[in-house]
């Protein structure tokens, strides 16, 4: 039965996805022919979706983007042989954008069945958790930390030495909790993870649970992702009917149990302690740190808490070996990155490349260029907490140190671009405004400090006594960077001092008074 | 989804279903959420009373999270995305525009009682922005157009 594939994954349903795959179901009805529709994750290829694939004899070929009116035309022309029409892409395999990936993580990606457990093993999975069973504990933790992973969600903190704390902490209960929080703007690579492939973060937490010694995970996800929530539930369910979650992982005599825990909106819940506040039901408040989560995280107990994206790279780093993963990369920066590009672009989505490709190679060979066609002016990398870049700096290597270095953040690997008709001072005005909105209250810097933000940026657009307020909003942005408890105070002075620092001209000053 | 007729049984067996687990608050009120749309403020003695926690403990969490409301909703709330990647393809023009069609600001329902509108920080649909959501049903490139037709096929189904 020739396979048809058009996916379930949100963005290409909040396209008309669904409506696509009725049209082709009751298209291939009334024409009598069978076929075999699955709905897969996406490819990544934002701007093509819906994308249509057909399983041929020369490989998947992609049609895109496919509208419910395009289908009996597709059917005419042949597609399910893979033959010519308008929207043919080719096939999927050779679209250059996916062809100079290097996808590690989001290898079945778009490929397999979410839900199917046979697809995944059908497809490399749960090869690295086999291994692991036949290891021991440090072992495990020795091989994560050969990889050279860094935590993804943004910190870049090193996995395998925060795995080996919770190791070497003696306690009757430990737990894995995967931050699934994903708030930032400009990142859906969790979300894609999830909702295209969660086998892969279900293996990958169940493989820490071996490392460290921990019998119950939990999924903390954001509530604005009711898609992601019901392909965790699917694939949960039939991973505990498979054997690889419960009392007793594939007979090993292991136990690790998980469980998807909902948020409610609040974006600071993305920062551990506050995770862990609110997955024991309390307010999102953010904890003081020591204790290191590691040493009294959820309900007092050692906890190793990952983002969806460390935990998804898991596997592959206990299937292929720590140093298949660590070749990739430059610098401290090892393996890959998945970047999500989006913004103003062209060709907005998921690639996935190793450290070192720069900014600009993202922005114009993968991204296209802008979207309305006018100059890319401002980027903001790594979230609403990531600074704003000029083009003076596109041709900076994605890498942690390299960021470091020109005072910005990768963070999570989101990237937004704005064209010329960006009003900085207004963005940076917005980055106060958010953090305001979001602040769990508990420092005075972030509290307080997000809306005299605002008001001072205010004055500074209304041409109020602009010198005086432009040196109190950098003092404030001392303050808020030095004083606050979590990323959330700490970094909203990354967005508003860099859109200061490189586009001063927005906020009515002369490019010469430029200080740092 | 908004229903003013809860009543106590209801609350009190989501209640009672969840309670045992570790840390239940969170579930507990998106059960309640859930069913009624909302949590309504005559829930939290109950709510409190089953976890042994103060009225000021529950009410202070559902005041703290965005998501969890205490007044009745429209029929559906419609979420629009503020976020930086929407804001670099418009969405502010968005944001007016949906504000003027329906007649109301943020946090408000429209007075016949079919739509809420919220703002949201990020659907996780960058790729594909301005975002909007109906419900849980996430809307991609949204235009003023577009979110015309989307009420009006909204309108034209039962």
């Amino acid at each position: 039965m020739i396979k048809v594939y058009v996916p379930r994954d949100s963005s290409a349903l909040g396209l008309g996805a669904e409506t696509v795959a009725e049209a082709i179901r009751a298209e291939a009805g009334r024409r009598d022919v069978k076929i075999e529709l699955i709905r897969n994750g996406s490819r990544g290829l934002y701007w093509l979706e819906p994308m249509v694939e057909v399983d041929t004899p020369t490989g998947r070929m992609a049609y895109g983007p496919v509208k419910a009116k395009d289908v009996p035309s597709l059917f005419d022309a042949g597609f399910l042989e893979g033959k010519v029409h308008a929207l043919g892409l080719g096939v999927t395999q050779d679209i250059p954008y996916l062809k100079t990936q290097e996808r590690l993580t989001f290898a079945r990606v778009g490929i397999t069945n979410p839900v199917s457990l046979e697809d995944y093993l059908g497809h490399e999975g749960y090869r690295g958790l086999r291994r692991a069973l036949s290891m021991e504990p440090s072992a495990i933790v020795d091989e994560v930390t050969e990889s050279g992973l860094r935590g993804r969600g943004g910190a870049a903190f090193p996995t395998g030495i925060k795995w080996r704390t919770v190791l070497n902490t003696a306690a009757d209960r430990k737990y894995i909790v995967c931050n699934a929080d994903e708030g930032d703007s400009g990142t859906f690579s969790d979300r894609m993870v999830m909702e295209g492939d969660p086998f892969v973060l279900i293996e990958g937490m169940t493989i820490a649970g071996l490392a460290v010694g921990a019998t119950q995970g939990y999924i903390y996800l954001r509530c604005e992702y009711p898609h992601a929530h019901a392909a965790l539930n699917e694939a949960i369910e039939s991973a505990c009917a498979g054997g690889y979650l419960g009392d007793d992982i594939l007979g090993s005599g292991q136990a690790f149990h998980l469980e998807v825990r909902l948020g409610a909106g609040a974006y600071v819940c993305g920062e551990e302690t506050s995770l862990l506040e609110s997955l024991e039901g309390k307010r999102g408040m953010v904890r003081f740190k020591p204790p290191l989560p590691a040493i009294k995280g959820l309900f007092g107990q050692p906890t190793v808490i990952n983002n969806v994206i460390s935990l998804a790279s898991v596997p592959i780093i206990l299937d292929q070996g720590g140093a298949y993963y660590r070749d990739f990369g430059m610098g401290r920066s090892r393996g890959t990155l998945p970047i999500q590009v989006a913004g103003n672009l062209k060709h907005p989505g998921l690639v996935e490349k190793a450290f070192g490709v720069t900014l600009r190679e993202i922005l114009y060979d993968y991204g296209g260029g802008s979207a309305s066609g006018r100059p890319i002016r401002a980027v903001q990398v790594g979230g609403p907490l990531g600074a704003y870049l000029p083009e003076s700096q596109f041709d900076t290597p994605l890498d942690y140190e390299a960021f470091a270095s020109i005072w910005a953040v990768l963070g999570h690997g989101g990237i937004v671009a704005f064209d010329d008709t960006v009003d900085m001072a207004r963005m940076a005005r917005y980055g106060m405004e958010f953090c305001a909105v979001e602040s769990c209250g508990k420092c005075t810097p972030c509290r307080i400090g997000s809306t005299r933000g605002m008001e001072v940026i205010d004055k500074i657009r209304a041409g109020q006594d602009r010198e005086r307020n432009i040196a109190l909003l950098r003092d404030l942005g001392e303050t808020m960077l030095a004083g606050s408890l979590c990323a959330l105070g700490g970094m909203t002075p990354y967005p508003v001092l860099s859109a200061l620092n490189h586009f001063p001209e927005d906020f009515g000053v002369a490019a010469a008074d430029k200080a740092a | 989804m908004a229903n003013n007729q809860w009543n106590i049984e209801e609350v009190s067996s989501i209640v009672a279903g969840l309670k045992d687990k570790p840390g239940a608050l969170l579930p507990i009120l998106h059960g309640i959420q859930d069913h009624l749309g909302y949590v309504p403020p005559e829930t939290v003695p109950l709510v409190a009373r089953e976890l042994n926690l103060s009225r000021a403990e529950v009410h202070g969490v559902i005041g703290f999270y965005h998501y969890f409301r205490d007044t009745p909703p429209g029929n559906k709330t419609i979420y629009i995305c503020r976020a930086e990647a929407c804001q670099a393809m418009g969405s502010e023009q968005l944001e007016s525009h949906a504000k003027r069609r329906l007649g109301i600001d943020y946090h408000e329902n429209t007075p016949d009682g079919e739509y809420s509108l919220e703002p949201v920080y990020c659907l996780g649909n960058c790729a594909c922005s301005p975002s909007v959501m109906v419900g849980t049903e996430v809307h991609g490139r949204v235009t003023p157009e577009r979110f015309d037709e989307i009420l009006d096929e909204m309108q034209a189904k039962p």
